[in-house]
């Protein structure tokens, strides 16, 4: 497997939220204004990067070796969400600057699926360490894009003449739908025909 | 051998749990970041209901503002003279002025649903705002109470309650003062009246007598019984409508008995 084929997959063709539809909540949450949006993206980036490097060690020294490959999904869920305790007790204590800006999205994302997702993909796709860390930032990256475009969308939204019935959560899913359509012409022919020979 | 692999795998989820919560609890105990004692004691003293009136993010959010930001203490609507009183003891800043207590009250006392006081049958969605959407709501009055109940859903403190009869009501003792009610009703009949006051006019009708008795029967008529029979009271007319100056405190009684259409209510 190719890092960038991984990357590339993991940012637009299987894109956490318009493809796979993982991670709908803070995506339908935070995209109201950008600056949330870009704050829980690289937050969402930043676990994701780590957590599958975490899982993936996790996965290979414990459970893979006594057989209980079936307890991934429990396991997994236990240490993503202490990970992401234990990174913001550190991120407060070292950088304040770093935690005022992630500090309220971080402990969101420890019951985010795709954080989850990311983890056990690696795992069923038998991501080595560096992939699996790849996959999880370009998929970060991808849920990054897709917060950020919809933040955009949803401020032209404000400002036009929508139905009553409607406004607000009802539009942006509607109009989520719209862009995974779009979304759909990033598929692996793209990938080989841009990458040749991988 | 099943038996096995259900004692390891027990075992092991109790032991990754195990050692996560142990590095967790010593990580939360080693890299405890030390929060300013005072801030916690101010937010103790804060009511604790996140109301927002004070334009912070919550109770937690004032209280870190009133110490490291200097924020004045009186911003909060619902802190009594006394709790005032105790932050400045923690700030060692002046005793900001309370100022009187401010508690809501729903201007309106007709019963929202009563069939003669409507003009159309209303079948849509239950809450205050789609109501004020269709043609200001279906009773003939425009300027009153539609019994949505919008108020009593954003109330951080559950002090708006339903009665028996339908009607919409305030519990002025549980009020913190938040205003959050008077920005959700629609028709604007949500007023401010200090804590203090002993009768209130129940009405937001500012049409002319004949106008407000076609459209409920209950609301003030524009007669200005009342500034007569209790000149002392503080009633003055604002055009159809009656209402009272509350710095004055004179009685109010012989105008409450007096009104016609019985729409001065008491507040005790």
């Amino acid at each position: 497997m190719n890092l960038i084929v991984i990357f590339f997959s993991f940012v637009l063709v299987n894109n956490f939220i318009l493809s796979k539809f993982m991670g709908l909540c803070p995506f339908i949450g935070v995209s109201q204004n950008r600056e949330s949006a870009v704050g829980m993206g690289f937050a969402v980036i930043f676990v994701m990067s780590i957590s599958s490097l975490l899982t993936w060690a996790v996965y290979h020294a414990i459970l893979a070796p006594l057989g209980i490959e079936f307890l991934k999904t429990i396991v997994f869920i236990l240490v993503i969400a202490s990970l992401v305790q234990l990174v913001e007790l550190v991120i407060r204590k070292l950088s304040p600057a770093l935690y005022k800006a992630l500090g309220i999205y971080l402990p969101l994302i420890t019951t985010n699926c795709a954080v989850l997702g990311i983890a056990i993909i690696s795992v069923d796709e038998n991501f080595g360490p560096l992939e699996s860390f790849v996959a999880g930032m370009s998929g970060g990256i991808g849920f990054l894009m897709v917060l950020v475009i919809m933040s955009f969308l949803r401020q032209k939204l404000l400002l036009e003449k929508v139905p009553a019935p409607f406004r607000g959560v009802p539009i942006a899913f509607i109009t989520a739908g719209a862009m995974a359509l779009a979304f759909m012409a990033f598929n692996s022919s793209m990938i080989s025909n841009l990458f040749p020979g991988v | 051998m099943s038996f096995l692999i259900l004692f390891v795998s027990v075992l092991i989820v109790f032991a990754i749990g195990l050692l996560l919560g142990l590095i967790i609890a010593s990580a939360s105990h080693f890299l405890a970041v030390r929060k300013e004692a005072r801030i916690e004691q101010i937010g103790e003293i804060l009511p604790g209901a996140n109301c927002g009136a004070c334009g912070y993010a919550g109770c937690a959010a004032y209280a870190e503002a009133i110490i490291l930001e200097g924020a004045p203490a009186n911003k909060c609507t619902s802190l009594t003279a006394e709790g005032l009183a105790k932050i400045a003891e923690i700030t060692g800043q002046e005793t900001a002025a309370a100022g009187e207590p401010e508690k809501a009250f729903i201007a309106c006392h007709a019963l929202p649903f009563a069939s003669e006081a409507l003009s159309f049958e209303y079948n849509g969605l239950a809450d205050c705002t789609s109501r004020a959407l269709f043609y200001k709501g279906a009773k003939k009055c425009k300027y009153g109470c539609l019994g949505g109940g919008s108020c009593m859903d954003v109330c951080p403190v559950r002090a708006i309650y339903r009665e028996k009869s339908g009607r919409v009501v305030i519990d002025r003792k549980k009020c913190i003062s938040c205003r959050k009610c008077l920005s959700v009703c629609p028709m604007n009949i949500i007023q401010m009246i200090p804590e203090s006051a002993d009768y209130a006019v129940a009405c937001s009708h500012p049409g002319k007598g004949v106008q407000t008795k076609q459209d409920c029967g209950v609301g003030c008529l524009g007669c200005s019984l009342c500034t007569k029979k209790s000149p002392d009271g503080g009633f003055f007319m604002d055009g159809f409508l009656a209402k009272i100056d509350y710095n004055k405190k004179g009685s109010r009684n012989e105008a409450v008995e007096k009104c016609p259409s019985h729409c001065i209510v008491s507040l005790k």
